[in-house]
């Protein structure tokens, strides 16, 4: 069988293209879905890919929070459904309460379009079964919004539980507390990453095929389940 | 808002209509303040046999601006048209849109046609320099839309006045921050452009935004109303009062004092509507309700009305009530002037119209239905239930005043010209690593990452190449591997010794950029910044450039299809230097044997394609060491050019080539270093000639190239076959750039040079 990955698309999306992409070349069927419409369409996992929902105008993710389609994508998470939020993505998950955390203004206030090296700090999610821990790939950081931030406490207790996915290295491109890259829930299973792995798939378009990873590693969890 | 609103001086809404200005002929009118002669005004009144009513002189106001109506220009740009080659032939490249239309459409083969163009927005980018830039990027982007082809690339050409004046540190930031914010919402990769600074530009700097669009043959699509009884539908964003004479009173007029009151002037963006607009339109044409479309920029609801119902050469009924409006105290003068941002027109048969009202639904953008087309030949529209306008369509759109301005070679030419570069003292051997660095640390030839990294490269996943390689490339079909080239150049300093050979040295140049990818250059668009057209010396610049270019395209076999004026750059009675900026097209059979800028394997070998000669006058060299601005531009070899060219596209075709770089500003010495430090590798040169010479001269038609393994031979063979000279120069490896002799510069030391340049002096 072929896994069946769902990609939303926000008014104001506009990485849902090479998500789509990305996951037809990692051998898996992209589904696209609209913010308006009920119901997730029998899909087997979700991205919900970069851009500027709604512009942006209010916080980035508060309104597309807000979309039909997060009504059935939220319980469906909560419920081990696989979800992937890229940049904006992470942002939506975040304003959705399905990861913890915020991201707000990078520390020079400047969008930042670059290419970042992170470490993968959890394997074994769906999204990074492909990875060993501690490999180093290179991604797509594009984000005017990017530096992750959370309290004290959240932080001690995302390290100590292992929920950090992927961390920045060779330099903090944003201020991001503990050069998060990415998080995950207790549960593994949604996961929020701010540099762009689906404009890393082939080296002709992007830095290389690193992050070709995160959706090779989905489409092979979900055939194995 | 309504604090901003800007009422057309003298107008009282709700008084004039056209059977008010029947009855009182007399009334004194303000077409002085909306920028008309009293030639213009008196024009106006003969064409309507009658005083034009307020709404109409608003309309005409905009339509004859020099901004809309280029009518100091016209009597040259012919020129584009009268010179332009025939079709160039095989694998695309014939032209299915030309000058006129909203955008040129050029066939690249396979079925698909591309379309492209470059539009100044320099008065909006000074006065207000985040909105204006970003509005810039918003209006090209609809120009290519109107075309019925999908943007899928931006590129930027920005000038600014000295990099270390204060009032660049204002408005170098607000133009970048506006077109990241822009361009980055909007979803289009921006692949490249052009950073200079000059004292020229410090109270006009240049921001050119250039689109590119692609589409389907089938897609392709005008600007006309046809078919009586067709509704006229405005939809995007709602009209409010922002821009209200943008076209008149910015951009057709140069600053003195008091361009802070102008402010108002400049229009607001608001890219996440743009980005439905862009979807929505390529769902509506898709779905096949258009029957017309045109965009709304300068002029707004005057110049779409106008264009479309000149264009289909019928007639237009209009109900200004029904213009969706953000602030109710718009009176009609003002609804026709607004220029609004996101907003576009569409002509729609009426079976179709509730199919049109639901996608847009679908989209949340407004649309609604303001009129229709008829069969009377008049543009007629009514507010509050009186006719206001009623004009036959085309003396707005088209038949505007033309002017042939007197153009008078300045008198300071010739000493400009006496004055060459021969008397400046140059480096001595062992001085010229210390000259790289020193160019290297020049604001024009520093590291541009600083701007680059705030716009969005990677966006739609089809970007080959982008800045700083010599030109952007765009994947155009994912599995043929088909795209396109393109680049933007331009030299200020160049076109000022020499307007004629300055504007085909811009055209040489970005021809040879997009050749260097490996592409094949086909179509040009260009923006003409310049001076008063009131300045008879300006406009003698501007005659002689036009010629250039249009000379320089007829021989290269790449028309213009299309582009931009852009007048009164100038500030009290100083102009800028003139600035042709040139675009070229190219079209890449496969994408995947493109050509970069970056050295890559240790021991290959390297050479020099091209002669070099003498070539100073205007040099980055000249005027970054020396100050020193004269003599002639670098001598124009546009047969070099062309051959140069071919040899690139057959070298990349049968990859013969490892890398390119077009050598231009400094010369070969900082295009050594550039595709050194982009390929994280250095070199070792033996240089040819006089060490100076061949470092720093900027003679044309040159690239310095990485050699396959194995392909030296084979590359000698086709460059004896189109004459092409070949020179090596040594091998690339190790960290340093290292010419023997001269000079050895670790990487570390190259890149520190450039890095810290932008960051310093904008933080």
């Amino acid at each position: 069988m072929t896994a069946r990955v769902g990609v939303v698309t926000f008014p104001g999306s506009l990485d849902d293209r090479d998500a789509a992409r990305a996951v037809r070349r990692a051998g898996a069927q992209a589904v696209p879905l609209w913010h308006g419409d009920r119901g997730l369409r029998g899909v087997d996992a979700v991205i919900l890919p970069g851009g500027f929902s709604y512009g942006d105008y209010l916080r980035c993710g508060a309104i597309a929070r807000f979309a039909p389609v997060m009504a059935d994508l939220v319980p469906a998470a909560r419920a081990g459904l696989p979800v992937l939020g890229i940049c904006n993505g992470f942002q939506i998950l975040c304003e959705a309460h399905l990861l913890p955390g915020a991201l707000t203004h990078n520390a020079r206030l400047r969008f930042i379009n670059r290419e970042v090296t992170v470490r993968i700090e959890r394997d074994g999610t769906p999204w990074t079964g492909g990875y060993e821990r501690g490999q180093e790939i290179t991604v797509v950081l594009k984000s005017g919004q990017g530096s992750y931030l959370a309290d004290a406490a959240t932080l001690t207790r995302l390290e100590a539980d292992g929920q950090v996915v992927a961390r920045y290295t060779g330099g903090n491109p944003n201020g991001s507390a503990h050069d998060i890259a990415g998080v995950t829930n207790p549960a593994g299973n949604v996961v929020g990453l701010m540099p762009h792995p689906e404009h890393a798939i082939d080296p002709l378009t992007g830095p290389g095929s690193d992050g070709l990873g995160f959706f090779t590693s989905v489409a092979r969890a979900l055939v194995a389940r | 808002m309504s604090a901003q609103t800007t009422p057309v001086p003298g107008t009282v809404p709700g008084a004039d209509t056209v059977a008010v200005a029947g009855a009182t002929p007399e009334r004194s009118q303000p077409y002085a303040e909306l920028g008309l002669t009293r030639e213009e005004y008196q024009r106006i009144r003969g064409l309507l046999g009658r005083r034009p009513t307020d709404p109409e002189l608003a309309l005409y106001s905009v339509m004859w601006s020099e901004h809309c109506s280029y009518k100091s220009s016209r009597v040259y740009l012919r020129q584009f048209a009268d010179k332009a080659p025939p079709a160039n032939g095989e694998g695309g490249g014939a032209l299915l849109a030309g000058i006129g239309h909203n955008a040129g459409v050029v066939d690249i083969g396979q079925g698909y046609a591309v379309t492209f163009k470059i539009e100044s927005h320099n008065h909006p980018s000074y006065v207000e320099p985040f909105q204006g830039a970003a509005t810039g990027v918003g209006g090209i982007v609809r120009d290519i839309l109107a075309m019925g082809a999908r943007p899928v690339a931006v590129m930027d050409s920005l000038r600014f006045g000295p990099a270390d004046a204060p009032d660049t540190a204002r408005v170098l930031p607000g133009v970048v921050g506006g077109i990241s914010f822009y361009g980055n919402c909007l979803g289009l990769p921006n692949i490249g452009g052009e950073l200079a600074f000059d004292p020229c530009y410090a109270g006009n700097p240049l921001v050119n935004a250039l689109c590119v669009g692609v589409m389907r043959h089938e897609d392709l699509r005008f600007a006309a109303a046809r078919g009586a009884g067709n509704k006229v539908i405005l939809f995007g964003a709602r009209t409010g009062p922002d821009g209200i004479g943008g076209a008149s009173v910015l951009a057709s007029a140069s600053f003195g004092a008091g361009a802070a009151a102008k402010r108002p002037s400049v229009q607001v963006g608001d890219p996440f509507m743009e980005k439905l607009l862009v979807e929505c339109c390529l769902e509506l044409g898709a779905a096949g309700l258009l029957a017309g479309i045109q965009d709304l920029g300068a002029a707004g609801v005057s110049c779409a009305t106008a264009e479309l119902a000149a264009g289909g050469g019928s007639g237009m009924s209009v109900n200004l009530d029904l213009v969706p409006l953000r602030d109710a105290s718009l009176g009609p003068a003002e609804i026709l002037m607004s220029e609004s941002q996101e907003r576009m027109m569409a002509i729609v048969e009426p079976r179709h119209v509730e199919r049109f009202a639901a996608i847009c639904a679908r989209w949340d953008v407004p649309a609604t239905v303001i009129g229709e087309v008829t069969g009377t030949g008049r543009l007629e529209m009514t507010w509050r239930g009186e006719v206001v306008v009623d004009i036959a369509p085309e003396t707005a759109a088209s038949q505007g005043p033309v002017y042939d301005r007197p153009a008078v070679r300045p008198a300071s030419q010739d000493a400009l010209a006496a004055d060459g570069p021969a008397r400046l003292p140059r480096p001595a051997p062992g001085e010229l690593g210390g000259t790289l660095l020193a160019l290297l640390r020049w604001p024009d030839l520093a590291d541009k990452t600083w701007v680059t990294e705030q716009y969005d490269r990677h966006v739609l996943g089809d970007t080959v190449l982008a800045a700083p390689e010599n030109a952007g490339v765009i994947r155009v079909d994912e599995q043929t591997g088909l795209g396109v080239a393109l680049a933007t150049d331009g030299n200020g300093r160049y076109s000022r010794l020499d307007p004629y050979a300055g504007a085909q040295l811009a055209l040489a140049e970005a021809y040879r950029n997009v050749a260097a990818t490996g592409a094949r250059p086909v179509a040009v668009t260009n923006c003409l910044n310049f001076g008063s057209p009131e300045d008879p010396g300006v406009m003698w610049q501007f005659a002689e450039a036009v010629r250039g270019l249009a000379d320089g395209c007829a021989f290269l076999g790449t028309p213009v299809t299309g582009g931009n004026v852009s007048f009164y750059n100038q500030t009290g009675q100083v102009p800028i230097n003139p600035t042709p900026v040139v675009g070229v097209l190219g079209i890449l059979p496969d994408v995947r044997r493109r050509l970069s800028i970056r050295f890559r394997r240790a021991g290959a070998r390297l050479v020099l394609l091209g002669r070099t000669g003498e070539d100073f006058g205007g040099s980055a060299w000249a005027w970054a060491v020396h100050g020193h601005l004269g003599g002639s531009p670098p001598a124009v070899d546009l047969g070099a050019e062309r051959a140069l060219a071919a040899v690139l596209a057959s070298a990349a075709q049968d990859g013969l080539l490892a890398a390119a770089h077009d050598l231009s500003d400094g010369g070969l010495a900082v295009a050594l270093a550039e595709s050194c430090l982009a390929g994280a590798t250095g070199v070792q040169v033996s240089l040819p000639g006089d060490p100076f010479t061949t470092l720093f001269s900027e003679s044309p038609a040159r690239v310095v190239a990485e050699v396959s393994p194995g392909a030296r031979a084979a590359l000698a063979a086709l460059c004896e076959r189109h004459l092409v000279p070949l020179t090596d120069l040594g091998t690339v490896g190790g960290d340093r750039l290292d010419v023997a002799g001269c000079f050895s510069i670790a990487l570390d030391e190259l890149a520190a040079a450039r890095a810290g340049v932008l960051p310093a002096l904008f933080g």
